[in-house]
Order: structure tokens, then sequence, then C-alpha cells
């Protein structure tokens, strides 16, 4: 295939996401445009940053705390792999049984998908650090919970965030299949081809993308900040 | 970009099934052998196996929900039985893939209602849909001949989106007629798949010809649409009525009467190129126009009923509709 078509429709696309399009299955209303597509990139991020909130406070406090312990590694590391075989959609499809579609089950469905990666990093990011800066930091009479705060913590600062960071994508990339349990993201345009055509589908394609770099550089961003912080307070 | 929402939303509704059913992957297997190629004698309406057809493979498709599927299996078997070399290419997901699939070649057919045909390909009103069956069937054909396509004669039964609730809330607020909704249905959510808050057959045709306003809309995929009604979840949702919810449990789920005819009804046409249709002889329509003569409305609710209600697969239940038709021997 020729550059010219795929230009083309990448065109079709860009014109989808900033003004409404014609469609034959809507008695003439528009669909897509920045509009809409700034509503469902909303909800997109809204049910990325609950998800991300509940994995957060399960497996950052049980990576560091397990972590610390140098216990648990079984736990840790298996249940971070197993996590990982999960299929999210069915995963979805169950909790719709239990729970019922809508914001809750995506959120707990989405947030099992995100804990894999943060235990397992932050587990494997606080075993990593050196154990004579931890001896020092308990010879200096620091209490264990100071050990973890002031120490081991900040000094596996980049394996935390790489779990996030994982942890993140997935997150905001699996809730493009949203609007099949209840809420609408942008994963709509693609679901929905009969509404949106083509371009949707190609437009709500680059949105994803873009919403997930965009967090990507943003966490980027702030492990920069966090990091620089935790050298200082980590003279090694 | 799109054989990969394609296959997402493939794998989205086949692990949705699977996992709602709580079916193991186990009862695909061994199936392809079901469908007996020895026709020959039995019923009244056998069909009689040409050795001629041999040479021709034909695919046959169907969107991605059950009644599409069992309608697939069913032309599927019915040609094999007739002597085609047969495969079936089911769950293609929305009528824009399964035309597109069409188009190119990758599939020879796929049942396609006429009412999806004329307002979702050719741009109808839903109010412009004709209601006898030949006259759209004709219709959709005028179009689909410009296409290079061609669509054999419709089935007897006909589908059509319908607005369904439970009994109880029926009867809570006093409702027969989608106009009843005047007035409540602010106070009412409802449920649809993800492409119902768009389009003119679904929630826009319900807040622009009904002029109703809900009190919210809910994308669920199609394979949920019982699950919210009875978990409390919505008080409205988008049915089909060929349903076998709604004859099996008619004391728990209705359907509202659409008195402004914004769902029109549709029968199922098989759609195929017009060449596919002339290099595979005469005993491709012959055969695939014979086989759907016994499916009315209640035969169809049946067979859905296999399917969505008994769990059996798609390909069981076609395998059985040919049987007892005495199709196949």
């Amino acid at each position: 295939m020729s550059a010219m078509p795929v230009l083309a429709s990448f065109g079709g696309a860009f014109e989808f996401i900033f003004t409404p399009q014609r469609s034959n299955v809507t008695g003439g209303n528009g669909v897509g445009g920045i509009h809409q597509v700034v509503e469902l990139a909303l909800t997109q991020l809204e049910v990325t940053v609950l998800a991300m909130a509940l994995a957060l406070v399960i497996a950052l406090p049980a990576g560091l705390y397990f972590g610390h312990r140098g216990t648990g590694e079984l736990l840790a590391i298996g249940l971070g792999n197993a996590g990982r075989a999960v299929p999210e959609l069915a995963l979805i499809a169950l909790m719709a049984a239990v729970i019922g579609v809508g914001l809750l089950n995506l959120t707990v469905a989405l947030a099992i998908l995100g804990i894999p990666p943060i235990l397992t990093n932050t587990f494997v990011g606080i075993r990593e650090v050196d154990r004579a800066s931890v001896e020092a930091a308990r010879g200096i009479g620091m209490t264990e919970f100071e050990i973890v705060r002031k120490v081991e913590a900040p000094m596996a600062i980049p394996s935390i965030f790489t779990g996030i960071r994982t942890a993140t994508i997935n997150i905001v990339a699996t809730a493009t299949i949203a609007p099949l349990a209840g809420v609408a993201t942008l994963g709509e345009f693609i679901i929905g081809e009969n509404v949106y055509g083509d371009n949707g589908v190609l437009a709500g394609a680059i949105l994803v993308a873009l919403l997930a770099l965009a967090l990507e550089f943003g966490l980027a961003a702030i492990q920069r900040r966090l990091t620089s912080k935790g050298l200082k307070l980590t003279p090694v | 970009m799109r054989s990969k929402s394609t296959r997402l939303r493939a794998a989205a509704t086949l692990l949705f099934a699977l996992a709602l059913s709580l079916s193991v992957a186990a009862c695909g297997s061994s199936s392809d052998s079901s469908s007996s190629t020895e026709g020959g004698e039995g019923g009244a309406g056998a069909i009689v196996s040409n050795p001629e057809n041999g040479k021709v493979s034909l695919t046959i498709g169907s969107k991605n929900f059950p009644e599409q599927e069992i309608l697939g299996e069913i032309y599927a078997q019915a040609l094999k039985a007739a002597g085609y070399k047969t495969k079936s290419d089911l769950n293609l997901g929305s009528e824009t893939v399964a035309l597109k699939a069409v188009k190119s070649g990758t599939i020879s057919g796929y049942p396609e209602y006429a009412s999806t045909a004329l307002t979702s390909f050719f741009g109808l009103e839903p109010e412009e849909v004709p209601s006898d069956a030949t006259e759209a069937w004709e219709k959709s054909n005028e179009e689909f001949e410009k296409e290079g396509l061609t669509a054999f004669e419709p089935t007897p039964f006909a589908s059509a989106n319908a607005v369904g609730l439970l009994k109880t809330t029926a009867e809570k607020y006093d409702l027969k007629t989608i106009s009843d909704l005047e007035g409540v249905s602010e106070e009412l959510s409802l449920y649809g798949s993800p492409e119902c808050r768009q389009r003119i057959d679904c929630l826009a045709g319900l807040e622009e010809l009904y002029g109703l306003k809900f009190k919210s809309f809910h994308p669920v995929d199609i394979s949920l649409r019982y699950t919210v009604l009875e978990k409390g979840q919505a008080d409205l949702s988008i049915l089909f009525t060929t349903d076998p919810q709604l004859s099996a449990e008619k004391n728990k789920f209705v359907i509202l009467e659409d008195d402004k005819h914004v769902f029109p009804a549709g029968n199922v046409l098989f759609v195929t190129k017009k060449s596919t249709a002339e290099k595979a002889g005469p005993d491709y329509e012959k055969t695939i126009v014979e086989v759907q003569k016994g499916l009315t409305l209640e035969v169809m609710q049946e067979l859905d009923a296999r399917v969505e209600l008994e769990k059996q697969t798609p390909k069981e239940a076609a395998a059985a509709y040919l049987k007892s038709a005495g199709y196949t021997g």
C-alpha cells in the first residue's frame, strides 16, 4: 500500500477529532468533534485515575512492607506474575455479574490489572537497596518505619515508578473497552464503528495513544522530581 | 488499524460470552463433523449433495451476536450438505465490518437485516423502511446491485430493536407503548449497546422522534442486555424482538410497543457478491432460500433460546434445526 491512502485516512481521523462528521445511522446528527472527544477523554482519564488510586493503595504498602521485611517474595512475585495472566475482559464480565456494570466494576477490574506491576517492582526495588545503607540507618537509631520512608523508598524510586508507569499505561489502554461495561470512554469511537466510521476508529486509537503518552511523560516528570529529592536524602 | 479493532471487538464479545456462560472452551472442538454431508434421503425438503459443487469453496460470515451466528451456521451447514466446500467465519463484528468482508471477498456472504441494510448502508430514515418484507427486500436489492452485490429472498421472521423492561416496572408506571414513557422517562435509566447513543434507530430516535429524555444512558455489551435489567441496574434496556427471553420469561420481561415506528423490523437477507453467486452455481441461492423457509419467529426464538438460555453452541443449534426440519439426515 502506498503512503497516500494512509495519510488520507489520518487526515480524516484528525478532522473527526476536531469537527463533527456525517454518519449514516444518526438521522443527520454529526458524530465526533472536539466536544465529544474531550468528554470521552476526560472519562477515560477519570477511570484511569480511580483505578490507579485503588491499585496504589493496595500494592504500594504491600510492596514496601514485604520488600522491607524481605519476606513474601513468592507472594509478591508470584501474585504479580499470575495477575498479568488474568484476561481483563473476562474479569470485567465476571465483575459485571457480581457488582453489575458501571464505574465501580471498572475501577476494581482495572485496579486488579494495575496491582501486579506496582507490587512486583516495589518489592524488587526495596530488596535491591544497598543493605549497608539500611544497616547504617538502623545503626543511627532510625525506626523501621523511618528506614522505609527515608532510606529504602527514596532509593527504590526508579523501580517503584517503573511499576507505576507500567500500571498506568496498562490501565489507560485497557479502559478503552469500558463502553462494553457501562462507561463511555474513547473506546466508544472504536467499538461503535457503525456510527463513527473508519475515521472514528482511527481517531479513537490515536487519542488513546496520545493519552497514554501524556500520562507517561507526566509520570516521568514526577519521577525526576522525586528522584532528585531522594538522592539528596541518601548519601551513597 | 481496523482489523485490530475488529479483532479486539471479536475477542471482547467472545470473552464476554465465555465468561458469562462459564462454559469451557472445549465445547467448540470436534464440531466440524456435526453437519452431515450425506443428505439425499430423509425429510421432504432434504438437501441433495451435488458433486459438482465440490469445486467451489465458500466462507459464510455473520455479525457478532448469537442469532447471527446461528443463521451463519445454518447457511454454512446447509451449503456443506449441498456439496460445497464450506468454512464459516462468524463473529465478524458490526455490519460495517461484515459488509466490507463481503466486498473484499474475505467472506462469500452473510445474513443481514433488511432494515439495517436500508438505514445503515443506504441512509434511509427508520420511518422510510417499508414494513412489507418483499418491498424492503426489493429496495435493498436495488442498492446492493449498484455495488455488485445481491441479496437473496428474505427469511419469514423479522427482528427489530425494542425498549424492554421488567414487567414490574411496566406495571408500576403503567407503560404499554413507548409514548407512555413521556413524563416518566426522566426518572428512568436506559442501557444499550455503545452505538445506541447516537443511532437514530436507538437512543437518538427515542430522543428526537418521541421527544423523550432519560435520566441516564449507559453503554454495555449486547450480551448484558438482560443482566442489567435483572440486576436492577437498568430501568430500560434495548432488546431484540426475537429474544427468547421474551417468550420464555414473559412474566418477567416485556417490551413497549413502538407506536411511532422508530425501530423498523427487518427480515434477514443473505448478502453476497454477484460474481460469487454466478461462480457458485444455482445450488447456492437455492439452498439458502430453501433452508430458511422454516425460520419463522417462533422457530428463530427457539433457536436463540438454545444458544442464549441453554448454552448450546450456534453450531449445535443450527445442526438441530437442519435435522428436525428434514434438511439433513
